[in-house]
C-alpha cells in the first residue's frame, strides 16, 4: 500500500482517467451548489416559520427540522431511492441526489438561523417598534439582515460539509466524483489508488473552498458586528 | 396659546404581575413644553413612557395625543411614527450604518423616497452634530455619538413628541454632555418633549416642569424652581437633596 | 397500516441486532476519537513547532476527505498492510481517525476556554499542577466540553450508516435485508428512522440535561 504513495501508477491512472474524474467533480460542483442554494432558502423559511410561526407551523417546521438532524443522510437518500417506487414514485438517482441533499440541508441551515434570530436583540425589536414598524417589516428589514450575517460562518461551514458529503452519491448510484471513481477502479481493480486519487482531489477542493471562502468573509464584515460560532 | 394639550394622560395603571407599578397617574403636556418625570428607580418612570407608545400595554387609564386615544387605538404603528422614542442603551440597527439607520425609518415606514429620505437624515445628523459619521457602523461609535445617532432617527420621523428615557445613564460621565446639549437645543427649538432622567441640572435649567413620581403615584409636580426651593412635601426634598449629593447640578 | 405495523414488530429483534451494531461502532469510534484526540489536543497546545505540524496536517486531511472515501481507503488499503480486516474494524479505524481530528479541536477549545488566570489563582493559592487540575481545570473545562461533545456524538451515531458501503451488518444494512425479504420499504425505513432518532436525540437530551444540571451562571462558553 504505501508503495503505491510513491508509485507512478497513480500519475498514471490520473491522467489517463482525467477527463471521466473531471466529469464526476463536475457534477459534484453542481449538486452542491444547487443544494446549497435551494437548502439555505428553504433553511431560513423554516426557521421564520419555526420562530415566528403560528404553533401548528412552528411545531411541523421543528418536526422537520429535528427529523432530519436526528437520522443518517444515507438513510434519507435511501428512503427518498428505494421507499418511494412502490406507491408508484421512481425517482432516478440524479434527483433523489438534488432532492435528499436540498432536504438534508434545509434542516441545519434553518438550525443555525434559528439560533442567529434568537441572538438578535430585544432592543432591535423595540427600536424597530418605535419607529412604527410592523411585525413582518420588523423581520425583514432589521431581524433576517442580522441573523444572515450572524450565521455566515455557519452557513460557509454547512457548504463544506457538504462538499464532502455530496460523496454519499455512490451509494445510489449518481454520477459524483466518487461514483467515477469507483467505475474507474472497477476495470482496472486498482481500488486503493484510483480512491487515493479521488481523496486527494476531494483535499485540494476543500482547502480551497475553505480558503475562498475565508477571504469572502473578511470582505463582507461588518466591523463591531461579530458573528456565530463556527460550528 | 393652545388651551387643547398635545399630551393628555388620565389614571394611567399598570401591574406586572402582583407589582403595582403605576397606580392612577394623570398630567397632560402641552405644545412645545418640556417635562421631566424623576423618582427613585423602580417606580415606573420609564413604564409611563413605554405605555405612550404601547410597547407595554397599560391596564387601565387613557392616553391622549392631540385628537387620538392611543390605548384603544387599532393602528399603533401609525402612532409611533408620531412619537419619538430614545432609549437608554439607543437601540441602533447594528448591522446598518449611521445614515441608513437615520434613514431607515423614512423609507420602510414612511415610505419616503430614498432621495428626499437621505436629505432629511442628513438634515438631522447635521443637527445633532454627527455629519461626518455618515457611513460608520454603530460598534465604531462612542456612547455618546450612539445616542445622538439615536436621537436624530428619532427626530427624522418629524414626531409631535419626543421621549427620552434615561437617555444619558448608560454613558460615561464624559460624555453626558453633549448629549444634553442637544436636548436642551431641542426644548429650545420648541419641541414637545418628555423626559426621564437623573440629570438635575438639566432638569432644573430646561424642564417647564417636574413631575416626581413614587411608588407608583405622583408625589408632587411643578416648575423646576419651585420644586427645588420650596417643595411641599418631605419625600420630594429628600429626594431632591439626595440626588443633588449623587449628581450634583453639574451639566446642562 | 396493520399490516406494516405488524412487520415492524416481526422485524423487531433483527433490527434490534442491527442496532447493537451500530451501538457498538458509535462506542468504539468514539473511544478512538476521545484517546487520540485528547493526544493530538495536547500535542497541538503543548508540544514543540514540529508535533504541532504533523498534527495540523493530521487535522487538515482527516477533516477534509469526505468519511465515506476515508472508509474506503482503509477498507482496500487494510490487506496491503497484511492485517486480516474485517469490514468492522475497519469502519472503526476509519470513522475514528475522522473523530480523533474533531475531537481534537473540541478538546483545544476546551483547554482554551479556561482562562490562565485560573491556573495562576490556583498556584497562588499554593496548589500543585495536579490539584489545579482536578480542582479548577476539570471543573470548567468538562462544562465547555458537553455542547460540542453531544454535536459530535450525534455525527458518529449517523455516520455508522456508512460501514454499509462495505458491508457491515449494521442498523440500515439489516433494516435492507428485511425489505429484500418482505419488501415494504417505507414501513422499515421509518422504524429505523425512528430508532436512529430515538439514539441520536434521546443521547443528546440527555446530555443538555446534565449541560443545564453543570451550569454556572455567568459562565458563558
Amino acid at each position: 500500500m504505501f508503495s503505491s504513495l510513491t508509485d507512478f501508477m497513480i500519475v498514471d491512472i490520473f491522467v489517463s482517467h482525467f477527463g471521466q474524474l473531471m466529469e464526476g467533480l463536475k457534477f459534484t460542483f453542481q449538486l452542491t451548489i444547487v443544494s446549497m442554494i435551494c437548502g439555505t432558502t428553504l433553511g431560513v423559511l423554516l426557521a421564520l416559520g419555526r420562530t415566528f410561526g403560528k404553533k401548528p407551523v412552528s411545531w411541523l417546521c421543528t418536526a422537520y427540522i429535528e427529523l432530519i438532524r436526528g437520522t443518517p443522510m444515507l438513510a434519507q437518500l435511501f428512503i427518498l431511492y428505494f421507499a418511494l417506487p412502490p406507491y408508484g414514485i421512481k425517482l432516478s438517482a440524479v434527483t433523489v441526489a438534488y432532492l435528499g441533499f436540498t432536504l438534508n440541508v434545509a434542516a441545519y441551515q434553518a438550525e443555525y438561523t434559528r439560533g442567529s434570530i434568537e441572538a438578535v436583540g430585544e432592543d432591535q425589536f423595540k427600536a424597530a417598534a418605535s419607529l412604527g414598524m410592523g411585525h413582518w417589516q420588523t423581520v425583514f428589514y432589521v431581524v433576517l439582515p442580522q441573523a444572515v450575517r450572524w450565521s455566515i460562518p455557519a452557513w460557509t461551514n454547512e457548504f463544506i460539509y457538504l462538499l464532502k458529503f455530496t460523496s454519499l452519491a455512490y451509494m445510489i448510484g449518481a454520477p459524483d466524483l466518487l461514483t467515477q471513481g469507483k467505475l474507474i477502479a472497477s476495470r482496472n481493480y486498482q481500488f486503493f489508488r484510483v480512491y487515493l486519487i479521488v481523496g486527494i482531489i476531494y483535499l485540494v477542493i476543500v482547502l480551497a473552498a475553505t480558503w475562498i471562502i475565508g477571504k469572502i468573509e473578511k470582505k463582507i464584515e461588518i466591523p463591531g458586528f461579530g458573528h456565530q460560532k463556527r460550528p | 396659546m393652545p388651551d387643547k394639550p398635545l399630551l393628555e394622560i388620565k389614571n394611567l395603571k399598570k401591574s406586572f404581575g402582583d407589582n403595582l407599578v403605576l397606580d392612577g397617574i394623570s398630567f397632560s403636556l402641552n405644545g412645545g413644553e418640556t417635562k421631566v418625570i424623576i423618582g427613585p428607580s423602580g417606580t415606573g418612570k420609564s413604564t409611563i413612557l413605554k405605555s405612550i407608545n404601547r410597547l407595554v400595554e397599560p391596564d387601565d387609564g387613557e392616553i391622549w395625543l392631540e385628537d387620538t386615544e392611543i390605548i384603544s387605538c387599532r393602528h399603533i404603528n401609525a402612532i409611533r411614527q408620531q412619537i419619538g422614542y430614545v432609549f437608554q442603551d439607543f437601540g441602533l440597527f447594528h448591522h446598518l450604518t449611521v445614515l441608513k439607520n437615520v434613514m431607515i425609518g423614512l423609507t420602510r415606514v414612511k415610505k419616503i423616497p430614498k432621495e428626499e429620505a437621505m436629505k432629511k437624515a442628513r438634515y438631522q445628523l447635521d443637527r445633532v452634530g454627527l455629519s461626518g459619521t455618515e457611513h460608520q457602523y454603530p460598534a465604531q461609535l462612542s456612547g455618546g455619538q450612539k445616542q445622538r445617532v439615536a436621537i436624530a432617527r428619532a427626530l427624522a420621523m418629524e414626531p409631535k413628541l419626543m421621549l427620552f428615557d434615561e437617555p444619558t445613564s448608560a454613558l460615561d460621565p464624559e460624555l453626558i454632555g453633549e448629549v444634553l446639549t442637544v436636548m436642551k437645543e431641542l426644548a429650545d427649538s420648541k419641541m414637545t418633549m418628555l423626559v426621564v432622567t437623573h440629570e438635575m441640572g438639566f432638569a432644573r435649567s430646561v424642564s417647564d416642569e417636574i413631575i416626581f413620581i413614587e411608588k407608583g403615584s405622583i408625589v408632587e409636580q411643578g416648575p423646576p424652581e419651585k420644586m427645588f426651593r420650596h417643595p411641599v412635601h418631605d419625600r420630594t426634598k429628600e429626594f431632591l437633596f439626595k440626588l443633588e449629593d449623587l449628581y450634583g447640578e453639574g451639566s446642562g | 397500516m396493520l399490516a406494516s405495523l405488524e412487520l415492524i414488530q416481526k422485524s423487531l429483534p433483527a433490527l434490534m441486532e442491527g442496532t447493537f451494531v451500530t451501538i457498538r461502532l458509535t462506542l468504539l469510534i468514539l473511544a478512538m476519537g476521545l484517546v487520540l484526540g485528547l493526544v493530538f489536543a495536547f500535542g497541538q497546545t503543548y508540544g514543540n513547532r514540529l508535533v504541532r505540524l504533523l498534527v495540523g496536517i493530521y487535522d487538515r486531511v482527516f477533516r477534509s476527505i469526505p468519511e465515506l472515501v476515508l472508509l474506503l481507503l482503509v477498507y482496500y488499503g487494510m490487506p496491503a498492510l497484511g492485517i486480516r480486516f474485517r469490514p468492522f474494524d475497519a469502519a472503526v479505524v476509519a470513522l475514528g481517525l475522522r473523530a480523533a481530528a474533531y475531537m481534537a479541536q473540541i478538546f483545544r477549545g476546551t483547554f482554551m476556554s479556561v482562562g490562565s488566570d485560573q491556573l495562576t489563582a490556583a498556584y497562588s493559592l499554593g496548589m500543585g499542577e495536579f490539584k489545579a487540575f482536578i480542582h479548577v481545570i476539570f471543573p470548567q473545562a468538562i462544562r465547555a466540553f458537553i455542547p460540542p461533545f453531544a454535536n459530535e456524538y450525534a455525527i458518529i451515531l449517523k455516520d455508522t450508516s456508512l460501514a454499509y458501503a462495505v458491508g457491515v451488518v449494521e442498523l440500515l444494512r439489516q433494516g435492507q435485508y428485511i425489505i429484500a425479504v418482505e419488501y415494504n420499504p417505507l414501513a422499515i425505513f421509518l422504524a429505523i428512522a425512528g430508532i436512529y432518532f430515538i439514539l441520536t436525540f434521546g443521547v443528546t437530551r440527555l446530555l443538555k440535561r446534565l449541560e443545564k444540571k453543570l451550569k454556572i451562571p455567568g459562565m458563558g462558553v
